[in-house]
């Protein structure tokens, strides 16, 4: 079954093909990142704008690089939610389209589930059941993953999302939009002179709280005047080495509790090279195996669609091949709010 | 010629579907909800025609300027069929489809666009063609451009928004503002239809993904910087 999906929840445009037997076949991505850094965030109604330019002609770009054509397609998917309004709007109103002038069944797909299971695009992949970090700009959750549609939550962000105190703090030190990665490179200049809390490590539950981090970091910036680069960038390691230090702990707690030896880490901050760094060293101690997507995949990106549409179709089908009734639904409906909780097995 | 007519930018979603000198139309009050409707009915409209999108030789679409959501619908319908389809894209300006829907020749069109806002444009008909005689474009309604001579009509959701201060502007020129929905207040599918039609034959139409909106109001957002300076949009 070959499956073309369509990612366009925020600020990348993501256009997939995934074929249940070969795997992976093209996928080709825009990212708007460079138009939204002048307004210092991501303008909704611009990044609407540029996704419908972009998701035809991407999708023109994967469909030559997989050598197929259109009438090749056995089934579509979208990102249905959760996201921006208006950006799920125009991939759902070309996608559910392009299905109905196929002829071809469709899917609206978690934009968290095509995160969660993004690690099972690379050679051997991990094995259900597993427990699953979620870290980006807009998420911080520990689940446990018993199955596609099968996701049990442990713990969750009480405040910022991982990426987002990535983000903040960033800002907090004069970096660039988006300034997480920035975060990330500076904090390799710097080296341990400074102390900041750790948040919740020793909660004794799976939830994460990265608010408080933020501040102590201005404290410590307004401490610490004139800020110089080298202040900056001790400050920077610092932070970081308190939230992956925070994050290794949490998904250590998560496997001992769950008694899984599994883990899988994806979104933006799976990329952080120190976060992977660590969490290696000590899934490797307690004889546990860690996945990650390829750097690529951390991100938004319509092959994470593709597949996770391409797993529901396959089991759409195989349940309507059984009960003979045919379901498509052609309407053009986003969830901009969605709980993976309400998620079904397919 | 066979060819399917769609627009979502105004609370209705209006459809037309013409196979050779017949017309089918479908027009429904949807409020927001023309998004779900859009396709299920453009399968109804098929369904009960007996035809399917190959037979078809192109699809139109009202392209705005309008509710920005509602035009990129229409653009993303009319790209997603056309590429799926092989078909062809024409999109139709959607205060030329208003002046088209009116039924007269010589019409100030006005349509909300929200925020104090309208969209403006002065069209007049000759020998079956519209002319811009005022272009397009976005602006409070007592800063609409003045015109010449009378016998002008109305017509859009613009002059239900601001009658007071759009009769005061055009005191001198209104013959009657257009009341009826039907008659010129949104830019149906008909009137696009209409509009469209000697694009398609003229072999002027687009491949589907030119399908775009038409936006007109392209500040909707502050740089950084313009915030730093105190700028409001």
């Amino acid at each position: 079954m070959l499956v073309l999906g369509f990612e366009s929840s925020c600020d990348e445009t993501g256009v997939a093909l995934y074929d249940t037997q070969h795997g992976l076949l093209a996928h080709a991505l825009h990212s708007q990142v460079a138009m939204h850094a002048e307004f210092g965030g991501v303008v909704p109604e611009l990044a609407s704008r540029d996704h419908i330019r972009r998701a035809l002609p991407l999708t023109e770009i994967a469909l030559k690089q997989a050598n197929k054509t259109l009438a090749d397609i056995d089934g579509i998917a979208y990102t249905q939610g959760p996201g921006l309004a208006g950006a799920l709007l125009v991939g759902t109103s070309i996608a559910q389209s392009l299905a109905f002038a196929l002829n071809v069944p469709s899917v609206g797909v978690h934009h968290l589930e095509g995160h969660l299971l993004a690690p099972l695009l690379e050679e051997n992949p991990p094995q259900f059941p597993f427990v699953a970090l979620l870290v980006s700009g807009g998420h911080s959750q520990l689940m446990r993953i018993d199955g596609i549609g099968q996701y049990q939550l442990l713990g969750d962000t009480l405040d910022d999302a991982a990426g987002e105190a990535f983000d903040k703090t960033a800002k907090l030190l004069g970096l660039s939009y988006p300034g997480g990665p920035e975060l990330a490179k500076l904090a390799d200049k710097g080296s341990a002179k400074f102390k900041l809390p750790r948040p919740m490590l020793n909660s004794g539950d799976l939830n994460f709280s990265f608010s408080g981090l933020k501040t102590a970091v201005l404290t410590l910036a307004n401490n610490n005047q004139p800020l110089t680069d080298a202040i900056k960038a001790d400050i920077a390691w610092e932070f970081q080495e308190a939230v992956t230090e925070i994050l290794t702990t949490k998904c250590m707690n998560a496997l001992r509790e769950t008694g899984l030896d599994n883990l899988v880490v994806s979104g933006g901050v799976g990329a952080n090279a120190r976060l992977r760094e660590k969490l290696n060293a000590a899934t490797k101690r307690k004889l546990c195996k860690v996945s990650y997507p390829r750097l690529e995949f951390c991100t938004d990106n319509g092959a994470m669609i593709a597949f996770a549409g391409a797993m529901r179709l396959e089991a759409m089908r195989l349940e309507q091949l059984k009960s003979g009734k045919p379901q498509q639904n052609y309407s053009v409906s986003v969830k901009p709010r969605w709980d993976l909780a309400e998620l079904q097995m397919p | 010629m066979n060819l399917l007519a769609l627009d979502t930018s105004t609370e209705f979603l209006s459809l037309a579907l013409k196979l050779g000198e017949r017309t089918f139309t479908h027009y429904q009050e949807t409020g927001s909800a023309s998004s779900q409707l859009v396709l299920p009915q453009i399968q109804v409209l098929l369904d009960s025609t007996n035809v399917q999108l190959k037979d078809l030789d192109g699809i139109a679409f009202g392209a705005g300027p309008g509710a920005f959501t509602g035009v990129r619908i229409a653009s993303g319908v009319a790209q997603g069929l056309g590429f799926g389809a092989n078909l062809p894209v024409v999109g139709i300006n959607t205060l030329t489809a208003v002046a088209e829907a009116s039924g007269q020749d010589k019409v100030i069109v006005c349509l909300d666009a929200r925020m104090g806002e309208i969209y403006h444009a002065v069209l007049v008909k000759q020998n079956g063609i519209w002319l811009e005689i005022s272009e397009t474009k976005v602006c409070k309604p007592q800063d609409a451009p003045t015109l010449e001579g009378g016998d002008w009509f109305g017509a859009g959701s613009g002059w239900a928004a601001y009658s007071d201060v759009l009769t005061q502007v055009y005191t001198d020129n209104l013959s009657q503002i257009l009341p009826n929905i039907l008659q010129g207040i949104t830019p149906t599918a008909e009137a696009i239809l209409r509009l469209a039609q000697p694009v398609f034959a003229a072999g002027q139409a687009k491949p589907a993904m030119e399908a775009m909106p038409i936006y007109i109001r392209n500040r909707v957002a502050l740089t950084t910087l313009e915030r730093e300076q105190g700028l409001r949009l």
